[in-house]
């Protein structure tokens, strides 16, 4: 299919057709176009998700409750989970998933693979624009009916108690839901039938392979979260009682449900990064990839084992102790293809001649945090000890340093290596260089205390604290707003900066290292790439 | 229910025996709350937590070598592989030998843990030697302990509000103190059964190396042995609405001649039976 339309340029005037205005883009059948709209929302997304945990950072500054209060004056709890549960929410399926799979995914897994297109322009069209509604049907359910304070675990019986609200979420989840499993048939399809003569799925960068792999894992694990809150959703509904103990039902069924898509999910928001960081370590090192098959399959085995390892999110629940000496060992094991992975990226950047430009530094950044990350998640996973750490800071501290740092580093790194290629200006080194930096120091200011509140024993989702917990999160919320005022420059300085006043750049600005197919096209590519497909020799490297 | 319609009528009464818990209450220091810029566990006052914060330093130790071993070949490769230290890069993309080391190294590490962390995950399970039951149920928003092998009474416990833990109980942190404790005695194995009446809750006291999920419709089991008499803290540990914050967990520890007082006091002030019939309340078939 793919080489027939490579052929036919002569007769396809049609496909050159450029649509302007608002047409291009609400009509927009192009992977570039639907691309940039993912990461443009995800932006907006972000800005939004970023200043609810600025509102929860200065709420927790100081003991006692500052802004959380209600009319009478006493502690509105309610509105504080709201907010925690409309950042959780928001991150997770309006930021990382967008941003990474959808818009890095849609822009460079058809340039990578050296196809014109995603194998359903079309269905590329509306898996974005269901996102639009999803996202402010969950805005709204943050506003009506009291809102949805329950955590962006949604577990009942508390899920069953909330106002209408919690219906819109509900719906809001449904559709997205909806638009990343069209995404995933997109992806899936794309690369296992669309890539240039020449480029098996051993020759494939490893992004496209990260993508694959999240592919799976969204088709996988997404229908099982539709099922879970369809359930929800009659159990609230028309008297169902799956969840509800009174009618025969089970809470702990719903616990099952949602992490057998939860956990897979946390890998689909770090396996695009994985994949992104990979080409710029790469590049920067001027060197290939060391271990290529060990660090696509480590990818594939990190997928795999990620469907058999949920249950270690609800050690507390009262299973059986077999099943979570089970889940325990199941679960260390992941450290083994991470551990394979981390090593490689340091064994690409031994013997490399290594530029320390502002991608680079996001890469770096990428595998020491998340190496923290995973090592404290190393330590939870023995249930043992999560017993003492489960639903505290420090669970928070560990996602964050893989969400927050592993996840968002990833995302900046790709932004910094493909904005060029993408607009077609180079962002300014010194502002990225300082949105670096800044970032760096803000996140671990943030979230590095979490780990030592977390051992004192302060739960999460709490609007206060005992006072004698001041003093860390006061350090907590000082890095949150340094983060927030980095983000902000960020955008200032870097986005619009270089959108406006950008030195323009050729097709290959990183010169050497970069040597991926998306390299050969201009900065920015035309409309439409491809129409020549390209060859691969067999000595290619990746 | 009948209980607290009694508590109801001898209101004033019971009022005034509950300042006098209060007073005696005193005896116990205040022991499990957090400190300032506390960056560890709390000390083990349970055998269960002792082993936890044990499985916890071995822990710390790999975790800190494994970052800040990555820490170092990263700076290292940083400065010694820069462009203008090293102009020109290998082509290097495969070691099998170091392929090899760095899967079965994790391998190791992981087999290293894992050991003591069964033994942990089974020891912490349940005990088959309990001296006695206590049912733990959360309820939006308290806490409410009933004593099944002690005639089956029940001791809501609620926070209390800052007025009155200004008045009441001053020496005890903010957030955390209440009105009516769990009492246990001390040194004593006490299985922990928790249910909930509404909504999830989180059963837990740092320090004790237990945290349960109560769940409406299930029984969640665990065990706890505090070693010294005193006060402790925990806080709710599932979020539950719109109080979350504010159903803390204290547990007082008492002798066991402390803990029979109470307990007769208890049964009375709920009206359960006469004194005579202690005998029988004790006996399993009542449980």
């Amino acid at each position: 299919m793919a080489t027939a339309h490579g052929a036919t340029h002569d007769h396809s005037h049609d496909d050159h057709h450029t649509p302007t205005g608002w047409r291009r883009f609400v009509y927009s059948t192009n992977h570039k176009d639907i691309g940039t709209m993912y990461l443009v929302f995800a932006i907006f997304a972000a800005l939004i998700g970023a200043g609810f945990s600025v509102i929860m950072r200065l709420e927790l500054m100081s003991p006692g409750v500052q802004f959380f209060n209600g009319p009478d004056g006493t502690p509105n709890g309610h509105l504080w989970n709201t907010v925690v549960t409309a950042h959780g929410l928001i991150m997770v399926f309006f930021v990382v998933m967008p941003a990474l799979i959808g818009g890095f995914g849609n822009w460079f897994v058809p340039l990578m693979i050296g196809a014109p297109d995603m194998a359903f322009p079309r269905m590329n069209n509306i898996s974005f624009w269901l996102l639009p509604p999803a996202f402010i049907l969950l805005l709204m359910s943050a506003l009506i009916g009291g809102g949805v304070g329950t955590g962006w675990t949604i577990y009942p019986p508390l899920t069953i108690q909330q106002g209408a609200g919690m219906d819109l979420a509900i719906f809001s989840l449904h559709i997205a839901g909806a638009s990343s499993i069209l995404g995933a048939i997109n992806f899936i399809t794309t690369i296992l039938n669309m890539r240039a003569p020449g480029m098996t799925l051993h020759r494939m960068p490893l992004f496209a392979w990260s993508i694959l792999v999240t592919a799976f894992l969204l088709l996988l694990a997404l229908p099982v979260l539709a099922g879970a809150i369809t359930m929800l959703l009659t159990d609230r509904n028309f008297g169902t009682h799956f969840f509800d103990p009174a009618g025969g039902g089970d809470p702990t069924l719903f616990l099952h449900l949602f992490w057998f898509f939860g956990h897979p999910e946390v890998y689909i928001m770090i396996l695009p990064a994985f994949g992104i960081v990979s080409h710029i370590i790469s590049t920067f090192s001027k060197k290939p990839i060391f271990g290529y098959l060990g660090m696509a399959y480590a990818m594939v085995a990190i997928g795999v084992v990620g469907f058999v390892v949920w249950a270690h999110h609800m050690y507390t629940v009262g299973m059986d102790v077999d099943t979570r000496a089970y889940f325990v060992a199941a679960t260390m094991v992941i450290a083994v293809p991470t551990g394979v992975k981390i090593f490689s990226w340091i064994a690409t950047m031994w013997g490399g001649s290594i530029r320390l430009e502002v991608p680079m530094l996001w890469a770096i950044g990428f595998i020491f945090l998340f190496t923290v990350g995973g090592v404290t998640g190393v330590v939870l996973a023995n249930a043992g000890v999560d017993y003492a750490l489960h639903n505290t800071y420090y669970v928070i501290a560990h996602f964050h340093y893989v969400l927050s740092l592993g996840a968002v580093f990833g995302m900046f790194a790709g932004f910094y290596y493909w904005f060029g290629k993408m607009c077609g200006r180079q962002y300014p080194e010194w502002a990225g260089q300082v949105h670096f930096w800044t970032t760096f120091i803000g996140v671990n200011l943030t979230f590095f205390p979490m780990h030592f509140s977390g051992l004192a024993g302060m739960p999460r989702h709490y609007v206060d604290y005992p006072d004698a917990m001041s003093h860390w999160n006061y350090v907590s919320s000082m890095g949150a707003f340094l983060s927030f005022g980095s983000t902000i420059f960020w955008l200032i300085f870097v986005v619009f900066g270089t959108l406006m006043y950008g030195r323009k750049v050729g097709a290959n600005y990183w010169g050497e290292g970069a040597t991926t197919l998306e390299w050969t096209v201009d900065s920015p590519p035309p409309f439409h790439t491809f129409e020549e497909l390209p060859h691969i020799s067999p000595t290619a490297h990746h | 229910m009948i209980g607290k319609r009694v508590l109801g009528i001898f209101g004033a009464l019971s009022a005034i025996a509950a300042l006098g818990v209060a007073s005696s209450a005193s005896a116990q220091p205040v022991i499990g709350i957090p400190h300032e810029w506390q960056m560890d566990f709390p000390a083990s006052y349970t055998p269960l937590m002792a082993k936890v914060a044990e499985l916890h330093d071995i822990l710390l130790v790999i975790i800190t070598v494994i970052s800040v071993f990555v820490l170092f070949l990263l700076l290292y490769a940083m400065w010694r592989f820069h462009a203008s230290r090293n102009a020109t890069a290998t082509v290097t993309t495969h070691n099998t030998f170091l392929e090899i080391a760095w899967t079965i190294i994790p391998i190791l590490i992981l087999v290293v843990i894992a050991i003591p962390s069964f033994r942990l995950l089974y020891y912490g399970d349940k005990i088959t030697d309990a001296a006695f039951t206590i049912k733990v149920t959360g309820h939006q928003w308290y806490w409410s302990y009933a004593y099944p092998d002690q005639g089956n009474f029940t001791v809501e416990s609620r926070i209390l509000s800052e007025a009155d833990r200004v008045k009441m109980k001053p020496n005890q942190p903010r957030m955390l103190a209440v009105d009516e404790e769990m009492v246990i005695p001390k040194g004593a194995n006490i299985r922990i059964i928790g249910t909930a009446a509404d909504s999830m809750h989180g059963w837990t006291v740092p320090g004790f190396g237990i945290k349960k999920t109560v769940i409406p419709g299930r029984l969640n089991e665990g065990w706890i042995n505090v070693r010294d008499e005193g006060y402790y803290f925990g806080q709710c540990s599932q979020i539950c609405g719109n109080m979350h914050s504010y159903m803390p967990i204290a547990v007082r520890v008492v002798s066991q001649a402390e803990f029979d007082k109470w307990v007769e006091q208890k049964k009375k002030s709920a009206g359960l039976l006469p004194a005579t019939d202690v005998a029988s309340a004790t006996t399993p078939a009542n449980r």
